[in-house]
């Protein structure tokens, strides 16, 4: 590993690397807000045309969304868990918790590329190929979910290569008791990434 | 040996180094000492301001008299768009983040950035990031036409080149959020024992403001620019900005200028930090109103987040919402005030020394307070629908760019030039730099703001005769003012090999950390971790410092 730049004297209280990740995630959370402003301008102006979520994805879209959801905050629960065995020094318990996470990660992505390839291939088929017609409300809608839910899926996919990364180091014996904050500032980015979703999921299915 | 001590950071590492000029360069390119990186960003940020430079004496040529005369509309259409994405993006924020690189860790005491590799990693996206802009030429149909602003449809409909825009400017914002990432975790956690918040010199303040304007502005940027990108690239799928589509283009717009409008304070709050150093050390007096100094700047950055749709004032936005970022805006006048203020209560009654930092500090102030001014008359929305996209704008941001920024570079650079590199320029040719460039500032850009009044539209590639005597003056202005800047590039140079050695209290009267150490400074800073000496910051007349009795001018 390469060397680690020490606090100075007068400090927060925290390594460098956390601050570094908070202030990483103080920009992401701009860029989502960037794109969740956009889709709330485009919705919520007079006569924008915009259909109501909950017809337009079916019951079934939304609660198998719902379930998705569900798995991503489980994901989140395990990486708790992750923190607390690497802290206490059960490295072997916390490599399984880690891969249950990964693993939720993984659940997550495949079933937003189910749903995707659904969603393109029977419901806007215009994306595909000029000639179809496009839906009858605000294509937007369709522009809009892919963009945010795109741009969040490709946060978990990056999230699920941090997690694989820092699944090696605990098996590699490079992360134990000493430098658990380093799984710790992973943690954050993916309570981040669960809670950006909880948001997405929200605006785009719920209401 | 002993030489290459005195030659502090820019000493060679190894031997190997020591004994080849291949191996030096490497050891430079590769460096993740922030003093290095932060050298190579002025180098960087200098090259592209010459590039940049250029693009606006080719539109000052055209310009010179009325017709077309000696390059193709096409052409000339992508010309201001270049010049300022280049003088924005490549120009003023890299060098800016190049000094703070250089002076920051040091003013704090630590001995370098929290991350030195994502440091480094964030410089060399740049010149990626210009490669990919400036090879918009040599694509097919060429840069983008649409000015720097990339407004929709324009921005839509433009050819490939539009695309290696975007690109660039998304790897930029990327740059940038990665060095303000840098600096927080740095100032936050690595600032030496007695180095509290409201110790810290105001550059370092400066420095902490722009990066959370960095840090909450840009992903918008990048926002915005994504989903450009996306109805360029899927235009079938992809509607944001198409009204046909259900999309909005006056979203784009709301998001741009989200971005652009803080962009003008990460382009001048480091300035405003770099003057409160130079006019102190030069004037042998505390800074006057520290604390206000600090929480001016905290307030100009949070004003500067509401008052983006001043410039939409012509989109048909409601003009309750109008008036509202219309007051706000005016506002911002307030504590840039105080801090024209502050600057002059701390030259009055000092022992002033004009070199050539000074210079450039005072001459800001005062051409500074112009383009601050012609700021508060655009604000006002019916002179502003007057004045929209004419030549009064042009030399409104003039004013703040090249008599703001570009006069605190130069004082910066000459600030710090003997601590960087352990030599004294040339204290005549400085002299000489300044007051040529003052004068041809207000000669090329003063004269817009009649041009504006009387209605010549900027971006146009030809105009009404009666604006050609105007545009003649201001072209000439502008060819003195860029050929002079070579003069204090030369000077520079010159002052390598022939300079005088600086002391380490190159200037004598620098009181924050950089003036304790050699000049230039060693690898890692300081040989131990530095102990501050807490300065009292308040003008209480028993326990802080004083404030000298003045002569009344009667007397
Ligand atoms: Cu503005």
């Amino acid at each position: 590993m390469a060397a680690q730049v020490e606090a100075g004297a007068e400090n927060l209280g925290v390594e460098n690397g956390k601050i570094g990740m908070w202030t990483f995630l103080v920009m992401d959370a701009m860029t989502f807000a960037g794109f969740l402003a956009g889709y709330a301008r485009l919705r919520w102006s007079p006569g924008s045309g915009w259909p109501m979520p909950y017809e337009t994805f079916g019951v079934i879209g939304i609660q198998l969304t719902a379930f998705n959801t569900f798995v991503l905050i489980c994901s989140s629960v395990s990486m708790v868990h992750v923190l607390a065995e690497t802290m206490k020094g059960n490295l072997k318990r916390a490599e399984n918790w880690m891969l249950a996470t990964i693993f939720g990660g993984l659940f997550f992505l495949g079933v937003q590329g189910y749903e995707w390839t659904h969603l393109i291939m029977d419901k806007w088929p215009h994306m595909l190929s000029a000639g179809a017609a496009p839906p009858a409300y605000n294509s937007n809608f369709a522009s809009t979910f892919l963009n945010l839910t795109g741009f969040h899926g490709a946060h978990v996919a990056v999230g699920v290569m941090y997690n694989v990364i820092m699944y090696l180091g605990l098996r590699r014996g490079k992360i134990d008791q000493d430098n658990a904050s380093l799984i710790e500032i992973a943690g954050l980015y993916w309570h981040f990434v669960d809670l950006i979703w909880i948001l997405v999921f929200t605006f785009v299915y719920l209401i | 040996m002993s030489q290459s001590d005195a030659m502090g950071f820019l000493s060679p590492l190894t031997e190997k180094a020591e004994n080849s000029w291949f191996w030096y360069i490497k050891e430079w390119v590769c460096s993740t000492d922030a003093k290095r990186i932060g050298l190579m960003y002025i180098i960087f940020g200098i090259l592209m301001g010459v590039i940049g430079g250029v693009l606006s004496i080719l539109i000052r040529i055209e310009l010179f008299s009325a017709g077309a005369d000696i390059m193709s509309e096409t052409f000339y259409a992508t010309l201001p768009g270049m010049h300022a994405t280049l003088m924005i993006f490549f120009f003023v924020i890299p060098i800016f983040t190049g000094v703070g690189n250089f002076v920051v860790p040091i003013q704090i005491g630590a001995p370098d950035m929290a991350f030195p590799r994502l440091n480094l990693a964030g410089f060399w996206i740049l010149p990626a990031a210009a490669a990919m802009a400036l090879s918009a030429y040599l694509v097919p149909k060429g840069a983008p036409g649409f000015g720097w602003t990339g407004y929709p449809p324009l921005s839509v409909q433009a050819s490939l080149g539009a695309d290696l825009w975007i690109a660039a400017i998304i790897l930029v914002g990327t740059s940038s959020t990665m060095a303000a990432v840098n600096f927080l975790s740095t100032v936050f956690n690595m600032r030496c024992k007695n180095m509290t918040l409201f110790q810290m010199p105001l550059f370092t303040w400066s420095l902490v403001v722009t990066s959370f304007l960095i840090l909450a502005s840009t992903p918008v940027l990048t926002s915005a620019m994504m989903m450009l990108e996306l109805q360029r690239t899927f235009p079938a799928a992809f509607h944001f900005f198409d009204p046909q589509g259900g999309g909005d283009p006056i979203l784009y717009q709301h998001l741009f200028w989200f971005y652009s409008h803080p962009a003008v304070y990460i382009m001048i709050l480091p300035g405003f930090g770099l003057i409160s150093e130079v006019i102190p050390t030069f004037s042998r007096k505390p800074i006057f109103g520290y604390a206000v100094m600090a929480w001016s700047m905290i307030a100009i950055a949070v004003l500067g987040f509401v008052v983006w749709a001043h410039h939409m004032f012509t989109t048909g936005i409601a003009l309750r919402v109008r008036m509202a970022f219309m007051l706000l805006t005016m506002l911002i006048a307030v504590p840039t005030g105080i801090k024209i203020f502050s600057w002059l209560a701390t030259m009055w009654g000092g022992s002033l020394s004009f070199k050539t930092p000074m210079l450039f500090a005072v001459g800001f102030i005062a051409m500074f307070t112009i383009g601050g001014l012609s700021g508060v008359v655009l604000a006002s929305v019916p002179v502003d629908i007057q004045l929209h996209d004419t030549y009064y704008v042009v030399a409104h941001i003039h004013y703040v760019l090249v008599a703001g920024s570009v006069m605190t570079i130069w004082a910066g650079i000459y600030y710090w030039w003997p601590k960087m590199t352990g030599r004294f320029y040339h204290e005549g040719l400085g002299k000489f730099h300044f007051w040529v460039t003052t004068i041809f500032i207000n000669v090329t850009f003063f004269i817009q703001h009649y041009l504006g009044m009387q209605g010549m539209p900027r971006r146009y590639f030809d105009y009404d005769p009666q604006f050609e005597w105007a545009n003649a003056i201001s072209s000439l202005g502008s060819f003195a003012l860029f050929s002079v800047q070579f003069v204090a590039l030369g000077n520079l140079v010159w002052s390598l090999y022939a300079g005088r050695q600086a002391e380490a209290n190159a200037w004598e009267d620098g009181e924050t950390l950089e003036w304790d150490i050699s000049s230039p400074p060693p690898h890692h800073n300081f040989p131990e971790p530095p102990v501050w000496e807490p300065v009292d910051r308040s003008h209480d007349e028993e326990e802080g410092h004083e404030l000298q009795p003045q002569p009344s001018p009667a007397e």
